[in-house]
């Protein structure tokens, strides 16, 4: 009967390792076919192989050295929006989360209210709107009006998501630094703020890589190609001629992925805390 | 007539109705009269600087929110409309302060009734930092909120009332209001109805489908991974995680070149060993298969994290109980696990659904909604955030599109609803 038990036991652990194994495979192979054609040499789709003959890096050089590639241009304002973007979230949201966390003020509840319902509208929704508004004040095909754009629409998720964590902060903290003589920016600079490191690595985290992953609003938003981000860039670099331009797209889009998954990866842990935390418990 | 009453029945000689009236009829006015003269001064001058700032601006928007314009080519029906928005909103403002003052003058002749002192300046500008401080902290966000969330969704509300479309646009022509036509048209006219009926049912379909098969294999992998026969379980975890970790165009993107029928390593490499070709681009059914199989791999990675998260958090004395009284997995899981990890995670998993509702970025980048279908204007594989963004930026049905909006609004407030409903319902509960 003992030996019975373990024998099925095993065969069940068995089935669990293979379709788990049979996942890995889903997962891995259209990535490392990326991989793969990124080192394919020539840039005919129709010629690429699984595993070249002759792998090369051509085409991560061609990205950074040809004079027809502005990858690096595309990169740096990448980078440009998202680190505004990262710090600008940080400020802006914590902020909001912390009046709507610790203090009451007319509109309060509806300002919750209004934020659950307002993430739930993507930006898409009021496009033309934002096109018209941004070319009325000159800010159109720029980056710093694509960054205001990213800034406001965070705001009602991070903001919910951020208070939920400021809520779990004990009050007494700050009613005895209230004791001590602090005023309120200094309760907010030396207590809300070191507590609520995870939270808020996690926003930055998020806004730094939105930048890197939208292509919906700089299409919108962005119209010459020296302005474009990653994301755009790289659309358009093979929307006309997708097989042509493939193996190339591939090595510009791993140098995108690699360091978004990696990053991505050693703190996901804090997302997935945060947001079970965060976003529940209201 | 009547609150002129009600007013007469105060004394008003009383110095609280004096102070109020003065401020009723000229900002900072009451606030002097109860000798604070700085206090009264500055709002006297913002008042005064706000009319002379605003009061064209506003006057022009708030006639131009109404008749949009009578004489083409001078006036641009489309600005005047976000003029007349812009006007609404920093009304809006203005009236704020003007509420503030009043009630401001009101509250400082009674503290002097009262006979308390008049604060110290230092005093004073101390109270109105301690009282204003979490207005300060929600300004800057609100004000972007206003004009990047609110006043672009009000906007397009707007236009679904209105005949903007490529024939008749400004600034050649004016735009009318034209009330619930659009909405009519929608539903009458044929091409626009079996566009829509086809549409709105691949929506639908589409959201249920792509995201119920997310969540459950996400859920089932969270439990085969947690079963405490599996080795290496962080090395697991990474590896499954990985679809979340890659930006999502990029797996789009190279899902549609994996899935071109000439040269996609699909059906290249793998299909033709079993002599078959399949259409994934061409035909709207495969394409519609593509997706949903494209968007569970990107899917459920989210949800498997979620759900790892959460099961960690089972009592595990339930269990044992549950052993005690000789359940079997089944019935575990039944009553034990699966009651626990929805009741957490309920108004993420409805979060899940609101998003695939809106996936504009799948669609879009894997066949730009296509293949294209004969007699309608929606591609096969079209969802209706798709479809606007075609009719707005591809053939400029601004006013369809902005009808359409609006529908989609509606069924994300069910959404919405919902949502609201669990987090209420967790919070009350409020034990995990």
């Amino acid at each position: 009967m003992a030996m019975n038990k373990k024998t099925k036991s095993r065969i069940e652990v068995t089935f669990i390792y293979l379709f788990l194994a049979v996942m890995f495979v889903l997962i891995a192979y259209p990535l490392l076919w990326t991989v793969m054609m990124s080192i394919n040499p020539g840039t005919n789709m129709l010629v690429t192989k699984l595993l070249p003959e002759n792998p090369t890096l051509e085409h991560y050089k061609w990205l950074f050295t040809d004079p027809g590639s502005d990858y690096v241009i595309w990169y740096k304002n990448s980078l440009l929006v998202a680190f505004a973007n990262a710090i600008g979230s940080v400020i802006l949201t914590s902020l909001v989360a912390y009046a709507f966390s610790r203090y009451k003020f007319i509109g309060k509840k509806y300002g919750l209210y209004m934020f659950l319902l307002l993430q739930m509208f993507p930006a898409l929704m009021g496009m033309v709107a934002l096109y018209i508004l941004l070319s009325t004040i000159g800010l159109i095909d720029s980056l710093a009006g694509l960054t205001l754009i990213y800034l406001g629409g965070q705001i009602p998720f991070n903001a919910w998501l951020v208070k939920g964590y400021f809520d779990t902060i004990p009050k007494e903290l700050d009613e005895a630094a209230k004791m001590d003589g602090a005023g309120h920016l200094k309760i907010f600079w030396t207590i809300m703020l070191p507590l609520a490191k995870p939270i808020l690595a996690v926003v930055a985290l998020f806004n730094f890589m939105a930048p890197f992953m939208d292509f919906l609003l700089p299409r919108i938003v962005l119209t010459s190609p020296e302005k474009y981000t990653l994301a755009l860039g790289l659309f358009n670099f093979i929307n006309d001629q997708f097989s042509n331009n493939f193996t190339r797209f591939s090595a510009g889009a791993i140098l995108i992925a690699v360091p978004i998954a990696l990053v991505f990866l050693l703190l996901q842990r804090y997302l997935i805390s945060g947001l079970t935390s965060g976003a529940t418990k209201g | 007539m009547a609150k002129d009453d009600k007013k007469a029945a105060f004394d008003i000689k009383q110095p609280r109705n004096i102070a109020t009236l003065l401020s009723v009829f000229v900002p900072g006015l009451g606030q002097m009269f109860n000798r604070r003269f700085f206090k009264g001064i500055l709002l006297f001058v913002i008042a005064v600087s706000f009319l002379m700032a605003f009061w064209d601006y506003i006057d022009i928007g708030i006639w131009g929110l109404f008749t949009l314009g009578t004489i083409p080519r001078e006036h641009h029906s489309i600005q005047l409309l976000i003029q007349g928005f812009i006007s609404v909103v920093v009304l809006f403002f203005g009236i704020a302060i003007y509420i503030f003052n009043v009630k401001d003058a009101r509250n400082d002749a009674i503290a002097r009734e009262a006979g308390r002192p008049n604060p110290t300046f230092f005093k004073a500008m101390q109270d109105f930092y301690d009282r204003g401080f979490p207005y300060f902290m929600i300004l800057p966000g609100f004000i972007m909120l206003i004009f990047v969330v609110v006043l672009p969704l009000a906007f397009m509300v707007s236009l679904a009332f209105t005949n903007y479309n490529q024939y008749n646009s400004p600034p050649r022509k004016l735009l009318d209001w034209v009330g619930f036509e659009n909405f009519v048209n929608l539903v009458n006219v044929d091409i626009w109805q079996d566009t829509f009926l086809n549409v709105f049912t691949w929506t639908i379909v589409w959201t249920v489908v792509a995201t119920t098969l997310q969540i459950v294999l996400g859920l089932f992998l969270a439990l085969l991974v947690n079963d405490k026969r599996i080795k290496f379980k962080r090395t697991i975890r990474t590896v499954l995680i990985l679809p979340w970790a890659v930006p999502a165009f990029v797996s789009i993107l190279i899902f549609s070149a994996l899935f071109n029928p000439t040269f996609g390593a699909i059906n290249r490499d793998i299909l033709s060993q079993f002599g078959m070709m399949i259409p994934w681009l061409s035909d709207p059914f495969w394409a519609k298969v593509a997706l949903i199989m494209i968007q569970t791999w990107l899917g459920f990675p989210f949800v498997f994290a979620l759900f790892t998260g959460v099961l960690q958090s089972v009592p595990a004395d339930m269990y044992e109980a549950a052993d005690v009284d000789g359940g079997t997995r089944f019935q575990k899981f039944r009553f034990i696990t699966l009651p626990h990890i929805l009741f957490a995670t309920a108004p993420l998993l409805i979060m899940q659904y609101a998003q695939n509702f809106n996936n504009f970025n799948i669609i879009y980048l894997f066949n730009e909604g296509n293949p294209a279908v004969r007699g309608q204007s929606a591609g096969g594989t079209d969802i209706l955030i798709s479809w606007v963004y075609k009719l707005t930026f591809e053939t400029n049905n601004y006013n369809m599109a902005a009808a359409i909006t609006i529908i989609m609004g509606l069924v994300i407030s069910i959404f919405a609803f919902y949502q609201f409903r669990k987090t209420a319902a967790f919070k009350e509960e409020g034990r995990y």
